[in-house]
């Protein structure tokens, strides 16, 4: 209920500055504006735009999740955060709402890719649907722990990418692995490897996360 | 009538090479006021944090009890009321809406009541549904009081507690001190000879930093 509360003031917050959504809409309409304008006419292969689809999720995560905690070390409000919530209640407020975020942009990330991209056709769609929703969870914990550890550092921009690409490689290439079976048409008990990974990814995060982040709300 | 204690364990504090106190060794308790003093860069407000458990020190230890019983750091938040100037609440929200977020978040109903009590006390009732992006910097540090008191918490750290208030709300803020010192425990950490004077006794750090250079 505090993690709600905190959550319900983030939003809340969010729809007063538009701190995250502005980035994150100018980047997806962007990005996606400059994939077809590099394309043009040419015709790109199903597995090429299912490539595509993460490689702008992956980088509008980049752009926009790191703020749940930025924008509280840029408005010096950090200090009140800590006076007010419990480590755990911090993480998992500002989880709820990364989690929000997440599945609001890469809802309109695929449906962007869906009705300008000819090739991204998806043959199994419960497939895809079970990636889409472990895949934004794991982007949303990985990218929740991330902020904080980087919300305290000089170079944030520079330094969020770099430490999110060896944490996040394993989801995304499971990721494309999962989009590529759907793509196929395979079914889901012919994916449940890939589908277990994705699961455990989620869990081992989300254990890690809890456990870290005590450590790195202290100053 | 609670019985909150604040003690000081040998606590040394370092950053990077420099040292900032070393040897601390005190003990609060309720119904009194103690000070903090010493000149800039001493260390008052890394103290004062310390001791609100916002940073830790390089050694020693802080124990909170209350009622004789220890409290886990974890749960010390909602005993705890602080203001300072490095202090920020959310600008895009009415002082309402802060006390209101703020009251949610720590898990407590919304004290309406104590709430219009306290804004009319420091003069904010006219102001409360207005963006607090809009107040002066003397009323961000009235609301800052409001913030801290809200929750009625049992310790109470003002960190240059009259920092930007004018005589009047100087005057305020003394009474509400001395009002919550009755049943709390307050701890000041101030230069102003007016906020020392409310203190019946005072920590001068400048004597822990002479101790060490011997």
């Amino acid at each position: 209920m505090k993690a709600y509360s905190l959550f319900k003031k983030d939003w809340q917050s969010e729809l007063r500055t538009r701190y995250a959504i502005n980035a994150l809409a100018m980047f997806i309409l962007v990005t996606i504006s400059v994939i077809m304008f590099s394309i043009g006419s040419e015709k790109i292969t199903e597995y090429l735009t299912g490539g595509l689809l993460w490689v702008v999720i992956f980088f509008s995560a980049m752009s926009g999740l790191s703020r749940a905690f930025v924008s509280e070390e840029e408005r010096g409000t950090t200090m009140t955060l800590h006076l007010i919530a419990a480590p755990s209640t911090i993480f998992s407020g500002k989880l709820i709402f990364n989690l929000l975020l997440v599945f609001l942009m890469n809802f309109v990330i695929t449906f962007l890719f869906a009705i300008l991209f000819n090739s991204f056709i998806i043959k199994n769609f419960t497939l895809f649907a079970i990636a889409f929703l472990f895949g934004n969870v794991g982007i949303a914990i990985s990218s929740t722990i991330i902020a904080a550890i980087i919300s305290k550092a000089s170079s944030k921009g520079t330094l969020y990418p770099v430490l999110s690409f060896p944490i996040l490689l394993p989801l995304i290439l499971t990721l494309l692995e999962l989009t590529k079976h759907a793509m196929d048409g395979n079914s889901v008990s012919s994916s449940f490897v890939e589908i277990a990974v994705l699961v455990c990814y989620d869990v081992v995060m989300l254990t890690a996360s809890y456990l870290l982040f005590d450590f790195i709300w202290e100053e | 009538m609670t019985n909150y204690t604040v003690e000081l364990n040998n606590l040394v504090k370092y950053f990077g090479r420099r040292l900032i106190f070393d040897g601390i060794n005190f003990s609060f308790s309720s119904q009194h006021i103690y000070g903090i003093s010493g000149p800039n860069g001493s260390g008052k407000s890394t103290l004062v944090k310390i001791i609100a458990n916002l940073i830790s020190p390089t050694r020693g230890k802080v124990i909170h009890k209350n009622n004789l019983k220890e409290i886990e750091s974890f749960k010390l938040h909602n005993q705890i009321g602080f203001v300072s100037p490095y202090l920020f609440l959310y600008d895009e929200f009415t002082a309402e809406e802060n006390l209101l977020h703020f009251s949610n978040i720590r898990g407590i109903s919304f004290n309406k009541e104590r709430s219009d009590f306290l804004l009319n006390e420091l003069k904010l009732i006219d102001r409360k549904n207005d963006l607090i992006r809009g107040y002066s910097s003397g009323m961000k540090q009235r609301l800052k009081f409001i913030f801290a008191l809200l929750h009625q918490p049992s310790l109470i750290i003002l960190d240059e507690p009259t920092s930007n208030l004018d005589n009047p709300g100087k005057e305020k803020v003394y009474a509400l001190i001395k009002k919550e010192a009755e049943n709390n425990l307050v701890i000041i950490a101030s230069n102003e000879d007016s906020d020392i004077a409310l203190c019946s006794q005072v920590i001068e750090l400048e004597k822990f930093k002479r101790a060490i250079g011997k």
